[in-house]
């Protein structure tokens, strides 16, 4: 059996073993809040979870995974999400 | 710096749903701005006020440890739709550090956004494998006898902090010890306290 990707649990990973956390916290910038805040709305109408979310997150390529930024991999999740539930169709999202 | 702009795509991708979504009547743009509003608030005030109330009532800390979620509601914060929150007491022989290795769980009610440090993959990797290392590139230095206790967020719990009241502050009101409270104290990457950091 093939192992499972690197991305799917970082804890303890030891390709990051000497890698340094950078402390920075730069702000969200106009793309990452307008994401962040669909993501709310769909998650009150009920529309995705978290485990979901993570679930199409962690589907991604792992060079997507590590290529892309945090809110373009949420929104491609839930471009997934919500196709997987029949909210909307691939050719909508395509 | 603000962070990485999308690519144009993912731009179009965005718009591309919430067109779909606005026709299919899920959702409108005034629903986003409300939420994006909410955002522009969201800070770490709300979890600052709670430990330094903590620090001053010990009845509160004792409700404020046994039970998260009631003590937030204590302060007006409901959690509804939320997982519950954990706090986790450091004591003179204790420090605790929150990760989510999975992805960013993160108490967001209390504490706001998760920060971008705390989503990255070398500190999802490191903080369960070497928290010392890790604390130490924030100038935080655990003495070798104080054991650390790395706790993982996840989906269905969210941890909060509780350090120890820094040295110095006798007489100190609530406002003022809620001043030397953010994120990093919060998570357990750095101590409150200006003698803390070296």
């Amino acid at each position: 059996m093939e192992p499972a990707p690197t991305h799917h649990d970082l804890g303890g990973n030891p390709k990051y073993r000497c890698t340094a956390v950078e402390p920075t916290n730069p702000p969200l910038n106009d793309f990452d809040k307008r994401v962040d805040a669909l993501r709310v709305v769909l998650r009150e109408r009920g529309l995705i979870t978290t485990d979901e979310q993570r679930l199409k997150i962690e589907s991604l390529p792992e060079s997507e995974y590590f290529g892309l930024s945090y809110y373009e991999k949420w929104l491609k999740a839930m471009a997934a999400v919500l196709v997987s539930r029949g909210v909307l169709t691939w050719e909508e999202v395509a | 710096m603000a962070s990485r702009e999308p690519a144009p795509e993912h731009l179009a991708l965005l718009e591309k749903l919430v067109g779909a979504l606005t026709a299919r009547g899920i959702l409108t743009e005034a629903d986003l701005a409300s939420k994006k509003a909410a955002t522009e608030r969201a800070s770490p005030a709300a979890g600052a006020a709670m430990v330094a109330r903590a620090w001053v009532d010990p009845a509160f800390r004792t409700r404020l440890i046994a039970d998260g979620t009631a003590a937030c509601e204590e302060f007006g914060i409901s959690l509804a739709g939320n997982p519950p929150l954990g706090v986790l007491e450091d004591t003179p022989t204790l420090h605790h550090l929150v990760v989510c290795t999975l992805c960013s769980c993160y108490p967001r009610v209390v504490l706001g956004f998760p920060p971008h440090w705390y989503k990255s993959s070398a500190y999802r990797a490191r903080a369960v494998r070497d928290p010392r290392g890790v604390l130490a590139e924030w100038g935080t230095h655990i003495p070798a006898g104080m054991q650390i206790r790395v706790v993982d967020s996840t989906a269905d719990y969210r941890w909060m902090v509780l350090p120890m009241r820094p040295e110095g502050t006798v007489g100190w009101g609530e406002a003022q010890l809620a001043t030397l409270l953010g994120a990093e104290e919060l998570v357990g990457v750095a101590l409150p306290g200006v003698l803390a950091k070296t």
